[in-house]
């Protein structure tokens, strides 16, 4: 099913009954200019798949585009959510099919409290039914993700921390339960305790019911949340599938052996120009600053 | 000079019941979305005057009202201020307003009512609907209903009167309380201080005459409601509150009126005294119909460590232009102005608030949030005033304003002036659209783009909704929701 690219990945092969998310030869432009150039990816509930990818590649354009930002035109290609048409839904539409993602800058509303807009967007995928367990599910989630209840009284992102904004994400995806889940670098602008409790809260999620694509910039995320599939995604293409063995060796050696393997096989990649677009291995900005490097966190 | 000051209004934050967000959204679900209020009744008038404003249109009123000759004289000098006065033309467009067409004068009943059984049934219907007989047996302490040119009902809570609390129509307070209203009467907003006070001053009938004993505290609200019903109707109401010493009062109003493709003119003057330590918090949810010009002269005094609160919201009406206004005579005292204006297709408001800060230790907030909609129009005009010796106060001025198509239009025009060199200043002023992100982060949610837009906007006018108890909070979420049919373009 998976139109591999030119890698020695494992074939992932998508059980009987099609695959929850499949993306099919996808492009994706920004204001007219192509940054996805074509690809391929099957997600099954149950699994986790991590990518990869330096800055500039691609990969939180891949998010939005899959969320239907309109700012993010899909050019061609096609994507399915659990068979059907996932482009052809507006953001709403594909929210209540069961597509969740988890926004790196979370966007800050004020006026519009976190308990009101909890309960709309409850509402809104379970219907009114859902009213009946909010409360009790709420206090359950609150309390695994450490979050107090006065959240709920505060607008929506309005002054939270970088922490306090992830929390607030993943609590939507607790709440909403997404069969299929974007993790847009949810793991950058976090201290350690923040990570755990988010890592906590992801891991709780885990199960037969969702499926996660995990976007990340550093490996750090994916020693907490472990992947079955990891994708590289350089240049607007995923250019090696493997497996949780391909993370750490781009933690240890960069992009850069992946990009010479590339090349030998003649392999053309275009390479982002922007500032940050770097493909060695990367030690992390002053700005994302690793709090596990310095805390002796990484076992590697 | 100008510093960061932050433009709270915790102090008018409304703390009633818990359970207000709850209730709140229940009462979202079974309210109507269109404009309900656009019913007209038969005319059964006990009396209507001729088209038009002249002289003896002005002795006629004041001879039917039985008045003391001095407000004679003062409506006589008023109308003759009024002639001589140019239309003013640094606003809205004002140049299709006919006053020879209008009915100035318009006496539904012959007498007014003691229960609700003594008014009309037509007019006693309408108030049914709008739900002030409701209102008043739960939550307040007293009603005023006003009908074309005359209070029709009018109750008071018996415990109140028995504090000494006054809350009667105007034309009962000059009748009955003749020396208070001849100390009172224009000294806040005298007749020649625009061309719509002085034609009010000279017409004027109905509106309310509150006071407030030293000390005695109203708990729960006052309110006046105000109707027109006939085509080129004029309403002059006349308001007149003041709160003694020591003394707290909150009044509310509340405006309807029928659908007519002709225009009518509602022009009203309130005067609010606030005397040492008192509060006076005056709340208005206009909400008129799209053919009716509301051309208000609002404006309080406040003395030494008292508080004005004026919370206005613009919803309806065909031009609007009001700018509530406090002057800060005493050492301490306060002034917030919150306004919150709805432009839609074809509407103008032109709101804001002016304060004069004229003794030292005074403090004011002004914060206004407008949306427009369409070729709705907004206007913000805010003047602030720190004469010299007014030292350690503190102003904020605050306007924020949205724009939810590319042809409405928001414009803002504050003029701030400072004698003083020892005050604290702070001015900010933004315009903003419905932010794509905004939009696609609730979206992403799950909320439908309507949803998405009317939850952006009703966020962005919170800070004022919650200054409104929650009946009228229900009410401007409803009118919100109402405004945003078809938001999306």
């Amino acid at each position: 099913m998976v139109a591999a690219p030119a890698t020695n990945a494992p074939v992932h092969q998508s059980p009987a009954g099609g695959a929850t998310l499949a993306i099919r030869n996808l492009h994706v432009n920004i204001d007219s200019r192509e940054i996805i150039h074509g690809i391929d990816l099957t997600v099954n509930k149950g699994e986790v798949h991590a990518i990869l990818g330096p800055n500039g590649s691609g990969k939180s354009t891949l998010a939005y585009a899959l969320m239907g930002h309109p700012r993010y035109a899909v050019t061609s290609g096609e994507v399915e959510l659990k068979g059907e048409d996932l482009l052809a839904m507006s953001a709403d539409e594909r929210s209540r099919n069961g597509l969740f993602l988890c926004f790196q800058y979370p966007t800050s509303i004020p006026g519009i409290q976190m308990g009101n807009f909890l309960r709309l967007a409850m509402k809104a995928r379970f219907g009114d039914a859902a009213i009946k367990t909010f409360r009790k599910e709420l206090t359950e989630k609150l309390r695994i993700l450490k979050m107090d209840e006065s959240y709920m009284r505060r607008y929506l992102n309005e002054g939270f921390s970088g922490g306090e904004k992830k929390k607030a994400e993943i609590l939507q995806m607790a709440l909403l339960k997404p069969e299929i889940a974007i993790m847009d670098e949810t793991d950058s602008g976090l201290d350690v305790d923040a990570f755990k409790v988010v890592a906590d809260g992801v891991n709780a999620m885990r199960g037969p019911d969702v499926g996660f694509v995990v976007i990340t910039h550093y490996n750090r995320m994916l020693e907490y949340i472990k992947p079955d599939f990891v994708h590289v995604l350089i240049g607007g293409k995923i250019v090696k599938s493997g497996g949780p063995e391909l993370a750490l060796a781009v933690d240890q050696h960069g992009y850069q052996p992946i990009l010479e393997e590339l090349r030998e096989q003649g392999v053309e990649i275009e390479l982002m120009e922007e500032a940050g677009a770097t493909y060695a291995r990367e030690e992390p900005t002053e700005r994302e600053h690793d709090p596990f490097r310095s805390h002796g966190l990484t076992g590697l | 000079m100008a510093t960061d000051i932050e433009v709270t209004s915790k102090e008018l934050a409304i703390h009633v019941d818990p359970n207000r967000e709850r209730l709140l959204r229940e009462a979202e679900k079974e309210l109507p979305l269109e404009y309900s209020a656009g019913w007209s009744d038969p005319e059964a008038y006990f009396f209507k005057s001729g088209r038009g404003v002249s002289r003896e249109t002005v002795e006629m009123i004041s001879r039917m009202k039985n008045e003391p000759a001095w407000m004679l004289d003062r409506r006589i000098k008023a109308y003759d201020h009024f002639l001589s006065r140019k239309m003013p033309s640094w606003g809205a467009d004002l140049s299709e307003i006919n006053f020879d067409e209008m009915y100035y004068y318009i006496k539904p009943a012959s007498e007014q009512g003691k229960t609700w059984d003594d008014v009309p049934q037509d007019i006693k219907n309408t108030f049914d609907k709008l739900g002030i007989p409701e209102a008043e047996r739960k939550f307040l302490a007293g009603v005023s209903a006003q009908y074309e040119s005359e209070v029709v009902y009018h109750s008071l809570r018996e415990d109140l009167e028995k504090l000494g609390v006054i809350f009667t129509d105007m034309d009962s307070g000059l009748r009955e309380y003749p020396e208070i209203v001849k100390r009172y009467f224009g000294t806040v907003i005298p007749y020649k201080d625009n061309k719509f006070a002085a034609l009010n001053t000279a017409v004027w009938s109905g509106g309310s005459f509150v006071y407030v004993p030293k000390g005695v505290h109203v708990a729960i609200p006052l309110q006046a409601y105000f109707r027109i019903n006939a085509k080129n109707a004029g309403q002059f109401e006349r308001t007149l509150i003041i709160a003694d010493e020591g003394s707290y009062v909150h009044y509310i109003e509340g405006c309807t009126a029928p659908i007519w493709s002709e225009d009518s003119l509602h022009s009203a003057v309130v005067e609010l005294i606030a005397m040492k330590d008192a509060t006076i918090r005056y709340t208005t949810v206009q909400n008129w119909s799209n053919n009716v010009y509301n051309i208000v002269t609002k404006r309080a005094v406040a003395h030494e460590n008292a508080t004005v609160a004026w919370i206005d919201g613009n919803l309806g009406s065909k031009v609007t232009m009001k700018y509530p206004a406090v002057y800060l005579l005493g050492r301490g005292s306060k002034a917030e102005i919150v306004s919150a204006a709805f432009a839609n297709q074809g509407q103008v408001q032109d709101a804001g608030g002016k304060v004069w800060h004229c003794a030292p230790e005074t403090t004011s907030t002004i914060t206004s949030k407008s949306v427009s909609k369409g070729n709705g129009r907004t206007s913000f005009r805010g003047w602030l005033k720190i004469y010299k010796g007014c030292v350690d106060s503190v102003s904020a001025m605050r306007c924020d304003a949205m724009l939810l198509d590319k042809e409405c239009r928001s414009d803002t025009y504050p003029t701030i002036e400072v004698d003083e060199e020892k005050v604290a200043l702070g001015h900010e002023a933004t315009v903003s659209k419905i932010g794509e992100e905004e939009l696609f982060y609730l979206m992403s949610r799950g909320l439908s783009e309507r949803e998405a837009i009317t939850q952006i906007v009703n966020g962005f006018i919170e800070p004022f909704t919650k200054t409104l108890p929650m009946e009228y909070a229900i009410e401007l979420n409803r009118l919100i929701q109402m405004q945003m049919d078809g938001a999306v373009g």
